[in-house]
């Protein structure tokens, strides 16, 4: 990786449900021009984890969040955080592809509305079509922009969340399960355009499908009932992993 | 025989069927098989078949009797002395009746008192017939399942299938009496249009139902200023009041109130609609009517009634309030969390979040339930009958007295009523209306908010 410091940083977070510990002490660091995969059986926190890193976990109301998560340096729990700036900054795209019952370009454009992105019509054409293109939609979606976005097949769906997500400019995108309601050829398509983002904005994606953390992710973290087993190198994670239960997981054991 | 005691007499031939037939099924064994149904079944199956049987006999028996004995009563001599077929006729023979029965103990007409042993004999030998019919019925019934009653016999999805009949039948019932209901609208409304044009009823804008012309009833008869009295309380100015309140409450309870607050404010919202209308009526004519009717003043208006459309309006929006705000409530609820939290994802706040995301997709839902607010509304009687005017004005003032149809309905039945004058009977024609408007509104209201549940589920 590179020598700049890591865009985000999060160290030693603990979350709880109400009395119930989600995720304990958990440590991880994100870096610019990287994608992070969080891996791990079924409740073993990794998407409460990603949801601390836009807190997102704000709008749980028993949810309580402990440590410290740093985006460029500083405290994004931190009382002078406003949440609006932290998540414009920080986009998210969810498991089951929410588009919102407007038109596409509606879709697109309702974030850039919220912050004031754009000074005229103009503009808000070109960040439409750029956000489109960027998400590898545009070319299937030009000609019928005012269609109704949950008209959409599913995989186009979530090209559809992924472009209303980079719509902002945001620095760090986090995919929740992004796949995992789409069938294989839409997944392809998915995983192809998180290669391209690669670079432009720093990804954590959370995914239950371990040959797609292996194809899409540079870094790898290995979650278990709500701890950090192991977090390093993809490609040691998948060939040469150091804890047990790490070897466990990925090689089916359990899961 | 008493009727309580026949029925006790089938309910105990009913008992012992069930257990008899239970103790029988018991033994029901050949070797190396299972049989479906458990002797519990075979003792139910004779049960039903006893007492069902002589039960729907008593009932058809019961609408039939009565018309069977004023026959035999007929045929005997001293019914030659009977006045020809009408009032005096009727009044006799059910002083008669009454007489023979032995719940009156004296009589106007002579000739009833005449009549009144023709009148017992006739219901005493009548009602024996019926008791052993019922009760021939009752062993037929169960001598039937008694003997149908074998090893392998499927008595479980019998006894299944009369439940259903039963279930069936009770629906029905509700469903018939509705049905009822609207023909006997029908019908007295028909009698009134044979007097009133159509199109002079409901198009006409004179209405004065005390001062009718017999010549031109129609002249008086116009229900327009009611239509609009009615639209103006219940849909105007009752909608002013409950859509924001309704609406704005819901949105506080469903995206912004913790969730302890809203276990406390929600059950307060809803003694609201506990609330009996009677109450809200004396609010209305007690306490609103007046004050509106000073801040009328204050404000210049001399002649402000004190049965002013707004008062009643008002107090009307308030009861509604619970109501509208449970509809969006749950049309809010209904929209997927991924939207609201795609939204905030975003970066947007709450309430853009709401005004932007949520209140769009919820709009049919919410819309829905205002129109099944407006069908409320516009049936409500109580508060308008002590809140409005009995007089019937065109006006677009609130602060003028106006009224409605409920209301008017009301004025039309109480009091001296003939039930032929088209006075009275322009209640059932104002019933009527008032019914097509309400289910219409019901039916399109339902058909929007079902059509919204499907886009999301």
């Amino acid at each position: 990786m590179s020598n700049t410091p890591p865009k985000m940083t999060a160290s030693h977070v603990t979350v709880h449900y109400g009395t119930k510990r989600a995720i304990d002490d958990v440590s991880i660091d994100i870096d610019q021009d990287e994608v992070v995969a969080f891996i791990g059986p079924s409740g073993c926190g990794k998407s409460t984890f990603l949801r601390t890193l836009n807190r997102m976990n704000d709008t749980v109301a028993s949810a309580r969040v402990e440590g410290d998560i740093r985006l460029d340096g500083h405290d994004i729990y931190a009382p002078d955080m406003d949440v609006v700036q932290l998540r414009a900054r920080v986009g998210m795209v969810f498991q089951k592809p929410n588009p919102f019952p407007k038109s596409i370009y509606e879709n697109v454009a309702y974030g850039p509305r919220i912050h004031g992105l754009a000074q005229s019509k103009s503009d808000m054409d070109g960040i439409v079509e750029r956000s489109l293109t960027r998400a590898g939609l545009w070319a299937e979606v030009k000609d019928r922009l005012s269609d109704s976005g949950t008209a959409l097949s599913g995989g186009q769906q979530q090209r559809l969340c992924i472009a209303r997500a980079i719509a902002v400019d945001p620095e760090v995108i986090l995919m929740d399960e992004p796949c995992s309601a789409l069938d294989p050829i839409a997944t392809a398509k998915i995983e192809e355009l998180i290669h391209e983002l690669r670079g432009r904005y720093a990804i954590a994606i959370v995914t239950h499908n371990m040959q797609q953390a292996a194809r899409v992710s540079q870094r790898t973290a290995f979650f278990h009932l709500g701890t950090l087993v192991e977090f390093g190198r993809t490609s040691d994670i998948f060939t040469n992993p150091r804890q047990e239960r790490t070897k466990d997981y990925i090689t089916g054991r359990y899961g | 025989m008493p009727a309580t005691a026949l029925l006790f007499i089938l309910v105990g031939l009913s008992l012992i069927g069930w257990l008899t037939a239970r103790a029988r099924a018991a033994r029901f064994k050949v070797a190396g098989q299972r049989f479906s149904s458990l002797p519990g079944h075979f003792g139910w199956y004779v049960a039903l078949w006893t007492i069902v049987p002589p039960l729907i006999f008593l009932a058809i028996w019961s609408t039939v009797a009565p018309a069977l004995v004023t026959d035999a009563v007929l045929s005997t001599p001293a019914a030659a002395q009977l006045p020809p077929p009408g009032f005096d006729r009727a009044a006799i023979l059910s002083e008669a009746r009454e007489l023979g029965a032995g719940r009156a103990y004296g009589a106007f007409h002579g000739l009833a008192r005449l009549l009144a042993p023709a009148y017992a004999a006739a219901q005493d030998r009548y009602d024996w017939i019926a008791t052993a019919a019922a009760l021939l019925l009752a062993f037929a019934g169960g001598a039937f399942a008694w003997t149908r009653s074998k090893p392998g016999f499927a008595a479980r999805t019998r006894v299944e299938r009369i439940v259903m009949g039963a279930l069936l039948a009770a629906s029905l019932i509700a469903i018939l009496t509705t049905i009822g209901i609207v023909l006997s609208l029908v019908w007295e409304a028909g009698r009134f249009f044979q007097v009133v044009p159509v199109h002079e009823f409901l198009f006409g804008t004179h209405w004065s139902p005390q001062v009718i012309d017999a010549r031109d009833p129609g002249a008086s008869l116009g229900a327009v200023p009611l239509f609009w009295g009615t639209f103006f309380i219940g849909a105007v100015i009752a909608m002013i009041v409950a859509i924001p309140f309704g609406l704005m409450s819901a949105i506080y309870l469903t995206q912004y109130a913790a969730p302890r607050t809203r276990r406390w404010m929600k059950p307060i919202l809803e003694v609201l609609a506990g609330v009996p209308t009677v109450v809200y009526g004396y609010f209305a004519a007690l306490t609103v009517a007046p004050a509106v009717r000073d801040l009328a003043v204050a404000m210049g208006i001399s002649w402000a009634s004190s049965e002013s459309a707004l008062a009643a309006g008002l107090v009307m929006g308030v009861m509604i309030i619970p109501f509208v705000s449970s509809m969006a409530d749950d049309s809010l609820a209904a929209v997927p969390s991924s939207m609201r939290d795609g939204s905030l994802a975003m970066g947007a706040t709450s309430s853009e979040t709401i005004r932007k995301v949520m209140l769009p997709a919820a709009l049919p839902g919410v819309v829905g339930g205002v129109l099944l607010a407006i069908s409320r509304a516009v049936g409500e009687t109580m508060i308008v009958v002590m809140a409005a005017s009995g007089v019937a004005t065109l006006t677009l003032n609130p602060f003028a007295s106006t009224t409605t149809v409920t209301r008017q309905i009301v004025d039309l039945l109480t009091g001296e009523a003939e039930f032929d004058s088209p006075k009275t009977l322009a209640a059932f024609a104002l019933g009527l209306t008032l019914f097509v408007v309400t289910l219409l509104l019901n039916i399109v209201a339902l058909t929007v908010v079902k059509k919204y549940r499907e886009a999301y589920e």
